[in-house]
């Protein structure tokens, strides 16, 4: 990874945070979407992050996971176990984070 | 504001921790916090930077992660949409999720008033200030944890807890469990295209839901 490429992605990240931050500012006119686009906002952010962790959890270097010796199996469940009890995004990354360090520091995983 | 800042600065750092432990250095993770300032939105760019995706895919992610503050956006007008363009720009640049539920909390009735500038400088000022030393904070530490700890995860766990709060109804769990499905098993494309094809699954799948059962449509996210 080049430092002019992830610089070229920090400022276009930038430029994103302040095109959707402000979508509707950008315009002198009252904008209206059309009512499909609206339907569709709902299911656009699910489906980015679970598109983007879905591969992150369950695959090696492009491959399914092979081995239950993989810290990322049991801190991803107690994670899903703590949002099913608490319904709390901190305490999912707490608890997830512990069961992650401890096994990787733990056993060496 | 104290209370929810603590979980700001939490978020922050494991932010910060995850940029720098993903493989980003420490100066282009710290320029990332500053400017960007939208953490979902950089969590989810950092494995497509990583692996070297096309900049309009990440870009691309990022918007889609980031399509909640468009909706915001559309209420923000009703309050700042007579002050000049910039002017509006600027402050919904840095306007967080906290700062508008708190916001429109407090500011119910949905029409400019005088001392609706001064409660939003304030807000943001201090989301902003509780968000950027903590995440530096994770940038610099992280920079002397080992890598052995894979304390880059902790990113995808932090999108993890999101995603479930986004999840209400059997639809939205279809829709996630298809693009999940459609991401991994398009793994393989070039151009990191598998995270296009997921988006683009789970979003036809749900308006599709919608239309076949449209009495349970799901909420707003």
């Amino acid at each position: 990874m080049g430092v002019s490429y992830a610089v070229l992605c920090a400022v276009g990240l930038a430029v994103v945070t302040v095109l959707t931050r402000g979508f509707f500012l950008l315009s002198e006119r009252d904008l209206t979407l059309p009512p499909w686009a609206m339907q569709g906002l709902r299911y656009a952010p699910l489906a980015a992050l679970v598109a983007v962790i879905a591969p992150e959890i369950v695959l090696t270097d492009g491959i399914l996971i092979a081995t239950w010796a993989d810290a990322r199996i049991y801190a991803v469940l107690v994670g899903t176990a703590y949002f099913a009890w608490r319904r709390g995004i901190l305490g999912t990354i707490v608890s997830g984070t512990a069961v992650l360090l401890a096994l990787n520091i733990g056993l060496g995983w | 504001m104290l209370a929810p800042s603590l979980g700001i600065a939490a978020w922050g750092l494991v932010t910060g921790v995850a940029m720098v432990k993903s493989g980003l250095s420490v100066p282009v993770a710290a320029l990332m916090t500053i400017i960007v300032y939208a953490g979902s939105a950089q969590l989810a760019a950092l494995p497509l930077i990583v692996a070297g995706a096309p900049l309009w895919v990440i870009l691309a992610t990022a918007f889609c992660v980031n399509l909640r503050f468009v909706i915001y956006s559309a209420h923000w007008r009703k309050y700042f949409g007579h002050l000049p363009r910039w002017q509006r720009l600027t402050l919904t640049y840095v306007a967080a999720d906290l700062n508008y539920v708190l916001f429109v909390r407090r500011f119910p009735d949905p029409q400019p008033a005088p001392e609706q500038l001064p409660y939003f400088l304030g807000g943001v000022t201090w989301n902003w200030g509780s968000w950027q030393v903590a995440s530096l904070l994770g940038v610099v530490l992280a920079d002397r944890v080992p890598t052995e700890w894979g304390l880059g995860f902790a990113g995808v766990l932090a999108l993890l807890g999101v995603t479930y709060s986004l999840l209400s109804g059997g639809k939205s769990w279809i829709a996630a469990g298809v693009a999940a499905c459609a991401a991994v098993a398009a793994f393989g494309l070039p151009l990191n295209l598998n995270i296009v094809v997921g988006i683009a699954a789970g979003v036809v799948v749900g308006l599709l839901l919608d239309r076949a059962f449209p009495d349970t449509a799901v909420e707003r996210v």
